[in-house]
């Protein structure tokens, strides 16, 4: 087929056209966010200007000299970054089980383990804080409040989640490959580390990221179950909105500078996401 | 030589943890779904009585309005979210020069958290300093105030759930695309098939389980939403879905058990419609492989 200049030219400035149009509409709000957090207080009220009109850093200095904030974010990432590794180790080898053995009701427990995310939180958050505060409790000791605490409970929304993205990739891999290592003598460990692992790399990949983002923005858990010690940046975000009048500019540079790890880790991992992401719904 | 005992304890850690923190809150719940409980009244003890909070809960019309709220928030909310995934992942799988470029930058929003995402939403349409009441008051003469009008509202969260959400319907579905083998789309095409045939009789049935498996992902995430929505509007007027509906009876009113015994039925609706769903998704992996 032939295409002519200017049908090349056309076609160029559809694709572009609909990229920049799309761009813009996702980076509005984003945008907007970072003119309010360069505003003082004042600023803010009047006609409302999406262009900056200068460098104001006062709400960034306020918050990340902020002894709590620094508190709030060494917890999130604790946090995050614990249960990512243990959702990711704890979902390979569920996943593992379900796809290479024959349990019985395999499919039931399958739909089961997803189930767990679909608990309307408020409800759950009784019984969560009883078992924090009173069920685990050694001597002064109480879950509640705690970093280990969030990281086991983050589990509960992000192991299904992870199980289900595994599962396919699992699945996807022929189990004559299994087969074949453990003919050459290797055990199980042995099979998932040099089978499993390298080909589910991708898949993997994304179950950790996802894992991290998902933990890194949960807000009700984190806001209900912790107090002091133990809080995340999320519930620091939720705090700026105050009985006495929302400070909108501390609040815009808090949720920019939450922003950025997750948005570094996402520019990073990019290629792996849409690798990884294919729930093993389509076969190779 | 696969012994099934091995199997139990490799998926054990699992089991244990969302037994422990999954399963183990239901079973309260349950409990106390059957109850009167108001945790700060007088006499804080439980009154077992059977099954009034379910009959109460359907003559309740605040519970019954929610729920045709959240309905029509997940249908118009993912409904949009797949057709707009589904043109950006198209528009993605071809080649050009600042493609990677522009698949970052409509992944972002995803990874903003829910509770930002209230923040920064309620910062555009705000009155008094947002630009949304501002522009669309001056431009098009349209009084826009989240706070008084209720549909305003619930179009509000749709926008903002769809911007929030559309990336990651993108993202599955730029996977399930490119991973649709070519030979097919291009034997179709040889036999004379127009662009839209292609699309309905090939890429279509091979995209279909992703499909489905996003549509699932999202359902449960959108019957659940609290954090974002609350920040957004604070609960008020066209944004009461039950998971808020659930928060307002479960801790100003402080009605534990009428609350518990609401989130029971939305979790057992929600159950129902992902089961069918997922039905949907291994039965048609079964047929493909047997």
């Amino acid at each position: 087929m032939t295409t002519t200049l200017r049908q090349r030219v056309w076609r160029l400035f559809v694709t572009y056209g609909f990229w920049i149009f799309t761009t813009i509409v996702t980076l509005l709000p984003i945008w907007w966010m970072f003119v309010v957090s360069m505003r003082s207080r004042v600023e803010l009220f009047g006609r409302p200007n999406l262009s900056l009109s200068r460098f104001f850093v006062e709400n960034y200095s306020n918050v990340l000299t902020d002894s709590a904030f620094q508190r709030y974010m060494t917890n999130s990432v604790v946090v995050s970054t614990s249960n990512a590794l243990l959702v990711m180790g704890l979902a390979l080898l569920a996943t593992y089980a379900l796809s290479r053995y024959k349990l019985t009701g395999r499919d039931n427990i399958f739909f089961w383990l997803i189930t767990n995310r679909m608990a309307p939180p408020a409800a759950f958050l009784l019984p969560l804080y009883i078992m924090f505060t009173r069920t685990f409790r050694l001597g002064d000791w109480t879950l509640y409040d705690t970093q280990i605490g969030l990281i086991l409970l983050y589990c509960v929304f992000n192991l299904p989640f992870a199980i289900w993205l595994l599962k396919g990739v699992i699945d996807g891999i022929p189990i004559e490959l299994d087969d074949a290592a453990m003919i050459d003598g290797a055990g199980l460990w042995g099979v998932l580390r040099h089978v499993i692992i390298p080909l589910a790399a991708p898949g993997l990949a994304v179950t950790g990221i996802l894992s991290w983002v998902f933990a890194w923005n949960e807000y009700l858990f984190a806001a209900n179950l912790t107090s002091v010690q133990a809080r995340t940046i999320t519930t620091g975000l939720a705090e700026f909105v105050t009985v006495t009048g929302t400070n909108w500019g501390e609040l815009a540079a808090m949720s920019m500078l939450t922003l950025i790890p997750s948005a570094i880790i996402v520019i990073v991992a990019q290629r792996y996401i849409v690798m990884g992401l294919t729930f093993g719904a389509v076969k190779e | 030589m696969r012994n099934p005992r091995t199997g139990w304890l490799l998926l054990s850690p699992t089991l244990i943890i969302l037994l422990i923190f999954g399963f183990a809150p239901f079973l309260y719940v349950l409990f106390v779904g059957f109850n009167q409980w108001n945790v700060f009244s007088a006499d804080d003890g439980l009154v077992f009585n059977g099954l009034d909070n379910f009959r109460r809960l359907v003559f309740d019309d605040d519970f019954l309005h929610s729920v045709g709220l959240t309905a029509r928030f997940a249908i118009f909310a993912i409904g949009s979210e797949i057709i707009l995934g589904f043109v950006l992942a198209q528009m993605l799988t071809r080649n050009f020069p600042g493609k990677s470029l522009f698949r970052i930058i409509h992944t972002l929003p995803l990874m903003v958290a829910p509770i930002a995402v209230g923040a920064i939403w309620r910062l555009l349409v705000i009155p008094g300093f947002g630009p949304v009441p501002f522009f669309l008051d001056r431009w098009f003469d349209l009084k826009y105030q989240i706070g008084s009008y209720p549909d305003q509202a619930l179009w509000t969260s749709v926008i903002m759930d769809v911007w929030h959400w559309t990336p990651f319907v993108t993202l599955t579905m730029l996977a399930g695309l490119s991973a649709i083998p070519k030979e097919p789309v291009e034997q179709a095409k040889v036999d004379g098939a127009s662009r839209f045939q292609v699309f309905w009789y090939v890429t279509l049935p091979f995209l279909r389980p992703v499909l489905l498996t996003t549509v699932f992902i999202r359902i449960m995430d959108a019957i659940r939403t609290v954090d974002e929505v609350w920040m957004l509007a604070g609960g008020g007027p066209g944004t009461r879905f039950t998971g808020i509906y659930i928060w307002r009876v479960v801790f100003p009113r402080t009605d534990y058990g009428y609350g518990s015994s609401i989130s029971l039925i939305t979790l057992y609706l929600t159950i129902v419609l992902c089961w069918l769903l997922f039905i949907a998704i291994s039965g048609r992996r079964k047929g493909e492989v047997e």
